[in-house]
């Protein structure tokens, strides 16, 4: 028999290692360990890692070989290595959410997450950088350094999970777990050639998810094909009593649907307002050829039009701040983290206004600021209050679009990677890398993104959006595993091939 | 590239009608425990402006009579079983924590001078 598997372990996608792992080609070990060489050799240059555990990672991946040995059934996942977003709980395993004010922390519990991916046998590596507490498009406001994009290292790999995405496309890890509260999976996946999907708010626990705005945050799977992230989301999903949001009810077949992979009769939706002007010449090439695949491949492209998402960006940066500034109260130097200032006359309001200072970097600060500003008495009806309205208009133009059309599409990103230090320090300009993704976090249905091809002009990679309503994750991984299926075999072998050596 | 309006000129800068001063950055920074330097709270009153000026759209929308979303799945009285579980490990808890003393958090103190 032929094996499953041909070529450098570290370029194999999790589906193939899954096959050869079963059938005793290959072991846990020697994947891990080809992981932990692959970081040792590029991490430098990219920094998508805060922290590897290679000890505690070949223990799990030994563990696992042994108990294959010994004829226990395991299932899909087991012996595959993940990257961790750095802001998961994982007990004893340092968690910063990318800021000074966490360095050196090690929580005292495991997140859902974290217990799922035990149970499941996935070998965790070790932990991502992001931007701080998930503020960012860039992973530049990390309080540890920023995470180079593999394409070109001079550019920013998305934010805020860009150490997630950086990781698949650098070969570092095949699987790897980001959270998404504006685009923070999606953004970074489109910039980076990878997978992304945020899934419906309430599929997947956020306890243990270290909180930026509790009505959008949503973590999810991030992956180098539509089927891998499929079985992670199968992994990740599911009712948890400890998060009340937590939605009681199956988990779509995610991957039947990746491996249907057949858009023959579904009606898609292109979102008028998320494309055009503003998004960058080459975005919209590749958009529009993905297009025409989809059309090919049987689908029917129509028109939609969504007229409240051109307010989706200003009510989310009214939104966010809001929970965030509440949420990031919990960082008072009390009970865990930094603890600046307390001199011994010092009173705990100096210290704690201290800390905060010296904890928090600018990005944080400035959103803490403005959610300070919103929730003022006087501003709050204005701005918070008319915020909420309009999401519930963005939610209502959802559910009228969704009458018409099965998905709907747009470019995930109005531009491909820029270069780091070109929007660090204009929030304004940082905030528009989002202005596609927002729309889906405010109204908690589900979106994906998937690599369709490197613009003209930069050579740089571009996503395309898929949006599905609510519990339809499903039609996601239809959706996208045909598009991938179809743009694989148009040019022959898969866009990740082309990320230049490190 | 892209704006933050549809339709009109593409703008990043600060020239709209929001003027968040530096009193009363410096205000928001109490409110919030940041203890500003000086130049941060020049530097965030103009971001600020900028900022406020741009998600200020929002006002445009009519939605008097459109009720509001706090969340994206309305749920309401979520109840789990009323069982005990295990707290945290005590020991885990004192290693995080900044001061610890007689098993408790060490805080600075709590009351002002007078």
């Amino acid at each position: 028999m032929a094996p499953v598997m041909e070529g450098d372990l570290i370029r194999q996608d999790a589906s193939t290692l899954s096959a050869a792992l079963a059938a005793g080609e290959v072991t846990s070990q020697e994947v891990t360990q080809a992981c932990l060489d692959r970081i040792s050799q590029v991490d430098n240059d990219v920094h998508a890692f805060l922290y590897v555990d290679s000890d505690a990672a070949m223990a799990t991946a030994r563990d696992i070989d042994q108990r294959r040995a010994a004829g226990e059934e395991l299932g899909p996942l087991a012996g595959i290595p993940l990257a961790l977003k750095d802001v998961l709980t994982m007990r004893g395993v340092p968690t910063t959410c990318g800021s000074r004010i966490l360095e050196g922390w090690r929580p005292p519990y495991d997140s859902t997450i974290v217990e799922r991916l035990r149970a499941a046998d996935v070998v965790v590596l070790g932990k991502t950088n992001m931007d701080e507490f998930a503020m960012g498009s860039s992973t530049e406001h990390s309080g540890y350094g920023p995470t180079r994009n593999p394409w070109d290292l001079e550019r920013i790999p998305g934010g805020s999970g860009g150490g997630s995405a950086a990781a698949l496309a650098a070969f570092e890890a095949p699987l790897a777990i980001g959270t998404d509260t504006g685009g923070s999976i999606r953004q970074p996946a489109s910039v980076t050639g990878t997978v992304g999907v945020k899934p419906t708010y309430g599929a997947v626990s956020r306890y243990g998810l270290v909180a930026l705005a509790s009505s959008l945050d949503q973590a999810g799977p991030c992956a180098r094909t539509v089927m891998d992230a499929a079985m992670l989301h199968e992994v990740m999903a599911g009712y948890d009593p400890r998060d009340s949001t937590s939605i009681n009810a199956p988990v779509p077949d995610v991957v039947a649907a990746a491996r249907n992979a057949d858009v023959r009769g579904m009606r898609i939706g292109l979102v008028r307002e998320l494309g055009g002007e503003g998004y960058q010449a080459g975005v919209r090439e590749q958009f529009d050829n993905a297009v025409h695949v989809l059309t090919d491949l049987g689908a029917e492209v129509v028109e939609v039009s969504c007229p409240h998402f051109d307010y989706a960006l200003g009510a989310y940066y009214l939104i966010l701040p809001s929970e965030a500034s509440s949420n990031l109260a919990r960082f008072d130097g009390m009970r865990y983290g930094l603890r600046a200032g307390d001199d011994g006359s010092a009173s705990v309001e100096e210290v704690m206004a201290r800390t905060r200072e010296e904890g928090f970097g600018a990005e944080v600060k400035r959103r803490i600021m403005l959610g300070t500003y919103a929730l003022s008495s006087g501003y709050y009806d204005a701005y918070y209050g008319q915020a909420q309205k309009v999401r519930t208009l963005i939610s209502r133009d959802f559910a009228e679009a969704f009458d018409q059309v099965d998905v709907l599409i747009s470019p995930t990103t109005p531009t491909t990677a820029f270069k780091i230090g070109e929007k660090v320090d204009d929030p304004l300009a940082m905030y528009l890398n989002d202005i596609a993704t927002i729309p889906v976090n405010l109204a908690g249905n589900c979106a994906m993104s998937v690599p369709i091809g490197l613009a003209s002009e930069d050579g740089l990679p571009v996503g395309l959006q898929i949006m599905a309503p609510a519990q339809g994750d499903d039609r996601l991984y239809r959706v996208g595993a045909a598009l991938e299926q179809a743009l694989l075999d148009k040019r022959g072998h898969a866009l990740i091939e082309e990320v230049p050596s490190l | 590239m892209c704006s933050w309006s549809r339709g009109s000129k593409p703008s990043c800068k600060d020239e709209g009608m929001a003027n968040i001063t530096r009193e009363q950055v410096q205000h928001l920074a109490h409110l919030a425990r940041l203890e500003l330097t000086e130049e941060e709270t020049e530097h965030y009153a103009g971001q600020l402006s900028a900022i406020v000026d741009a998600v200020e759209r929002v006002s445009e929308v009519a939605a008097d009579d459109i009720p509001p979303t706090s969340h994206p799945v309305p749920m309401t009285n979520v109840f789990r079983e009323d069982v005990a579980r295990p707290g945290l490990d005590r020991a885990d808890v004192q290693a995080g924590a900044p001061s610890w003393e007689d098993d408790r958090f060490r805080v600075p103190r709590i009351l002002g001078e007078e």
